[in-house]
């Protein structure tokens, strides 16, 4: 029972966190008309009135930023997301996100937040360290990320022992860049050290705006601890256009592999187009978060009732 | 023939693998940033005993392995096959060297030993975790201290040898732990 003490304390020291700062905090709902097209999230469904169909979310983001759009000023949301066919030991289909969004921060803004809830949620100092994408997977592997071919990256895998790759990776270059990580990446970094990746290549830009340096780079991030893959930030795509060029790829891409067609987010568009506000936002998977405040081996250990017991 | 998916996955799960049957060690489901969702598995190879990683899309299939495991009785060996008995059922099974592997030098017959069977034919044995042989040659000269030390060789009935403390001699019965080779205490006849 020690864990629901933790989680009651962790979400207090949220909330006070960004009482502090003026962060409002929000309620959005979790059924929508529309759901994520992104290509690896499959959302759960549900008829809601008759021929209806909704989508769960897979995290709060699309309704979020058109609260944004409508004037909200800066936000946050501890919120119940889910995903399909997402169980093992750091998952569970239903998790808890905390997301927020800072009007007017730049990604580095959005990091030193993060170390400062960080430290603070841990009640200690932690060690730090920004590398970008290229600097750790050069690092580690030898290989530049934003130059390697899906090719090349499968032929690294088939040398590490893993010709299998191939058919993970679905001749998608984002997707090999993924295995890559978490296979040969992730599990050398220092346990010790929160790492903030930086910096991803192009094509693994989902909802964040490109840089316009050379080569062009995602204003993304990624915070990994002991391993573990805790939070993902963007500075936020404003541009209405391109938003919806990316939904349309991923829905010709999920076409392209035999995944069933979602509606993309008409609202978010409308939000988007209307004017988004120069922002930078993340998401924290509190689940993983707390297992790591309390040593858990499982994301169970940290739940009320894990899926199989729901 | 049963097939198993990635969500089925979990260790001690028996499936086909570059046509070997295998064991699944350890399943860890992955999911990297927003990338594919895959299984990363340690997979022993039964009839090897090597460990190998590999990585399994989520949602795959695999073939499952008709493999069980059975305590039965060591009857004798013929010069090349090894024969077991299922006590409850009478039923008799050989398996070759290959099978039988350590396991040989220790065991004699009654023994009960942990036959791993695929498709009904013997592909792994396991010697009982203590066996208890007879000392048929040692260096009878040896004397000294009673706490261990050095120890001397001594050759079982079996054919095993194993390092003795220098107090056993010859026609005594010692109690060995077959998965370490070590000797574990003189057995009080």
């Amino acid at each position: 029972m020690a864990f629901l003490q933790t989680r009651a304390e962790l979400y207090q020291t949220i909330r006070l966190f960004f009482a502090e700062k003026n962060v409002l905090e929000v309620e959005t709902p979790v059924l929508s008309a529309a759901a994520s097209c992104d290509l690896n999230l499959e959302s759960f469904s549900t008829m809601c009135v008759a021929d209806q169909l909704m989508y769960l979310q897979t995290s709060p983001e699309f309704a979020m930023k058109r609260l944004l759009a409508a004037g909200s000023g800066s936000i946050y949301q501890i919120a119940k997301s889910f995903r399909q066919s997402e169980r093992g030991r750091f998952h569970n289909p239903e998790f808890t996100l905390l997301e927020w969004y800072r009007v007017g921060f730049s990604l580095p803004d959005l990091m030193e937040e993060m170390v400062e809830l960080l430290m603070l949620c841990f009640g200690q100092n932690l060690a730090f360290r920004t590398v970008t994408y290229q600097q750790i997977v050069q690092q580690l592997t030898g290989l530049n990320p934003h130059r390697a071919t899906l090719s090349e990256l499968m032929e690294y895998a088939a040398n590490q022992g893993h010709p299998e790759a191939v058919t993970i990776c679905d001749g998608k270059l984002s997707n090999g860049l993924d295995y890559v990580f978490s296979q040969y990446v992730q599990p050398k970094l220092k346990k010790e050290i929160v790492y903030f990746v930086t910096d991803y290549p192009e094509c693994m830009a989902m909802l964040s705006k490109l840089s316009g340096t050379q080569p062009v780079t995602a204003n993304r991030f990624e915070v990994y601890f002991n391993n573990v893959e805790l939070a993902n930030g963007y500075e936020e795509l404003t541009d209405a256009v391109e938003q919806k060029k990316r939904f349309q790829d991923e829905l010709t891409e999920r076409q392209q592999v035999g995944l069933a067609n979602v509606p993309m987010d008409e609202n978010l568009l409308a939000a988007l187009a209307h004017g988004l506000p120069d922002c930078s936002g993340v998401a924290l998977g509190l689940d993983r978060l707390l297992m790591l405040m309390t040593d858990a081996k499982s994301i169970d250990e940290v739940l009320t009732f894990p899926i199989d017991r729901a | 023939m049963a097939t198993y998916s990635t969500n089925d996955f979990k260790s001690g799960l028996k499936i086909m693998l570059d046509n070997a049957p295998c064991t699944i060690v350890e399943n860890e489901f992955v999911r990297p940033g927003k990338g594919p969702a895959f299984s990363r598995v340690r997979i022993r190879n039964l009839k090897t005993g090597r460990v190998i990683d590999r990585t399994f899309k989520s949602g795959e299939t695999v073939d499952a392995a008709d493999v069980i495991e059975k305590e039965m009785s060591y009857l004798y060996n013929d010069g090349e096959f090894w024969h077991f008995m299922d006590d409850e059922t009478f039923e008799q099974v050989s398996g070759d060297a290959t099978a039988v592997g350590d396991a040989a030098k220790w065991i004699k017959d009654q023994d009960k030993c942990t036959v791993t069977l695929w498709n009904g034919e013997p592909i792994l044995v396991a010697a009982p975790n203590f066996v208890e042989l007879e000392v048929t040659d040692t260096d009878p000269g040896l004397k000294g201290d009673t706490s261990g030390g050095g120890g001397k060789p001594a050759t079982l009935e079996t054919g095993a040898v194993v390092r003795i403390p220098l107090f056993v001699q010859i026609g005594e019965m010692i109690k060995v732990d077959t998965r370490t080779g070590e000797y574990s205490a003189r057995v009080k006849s």
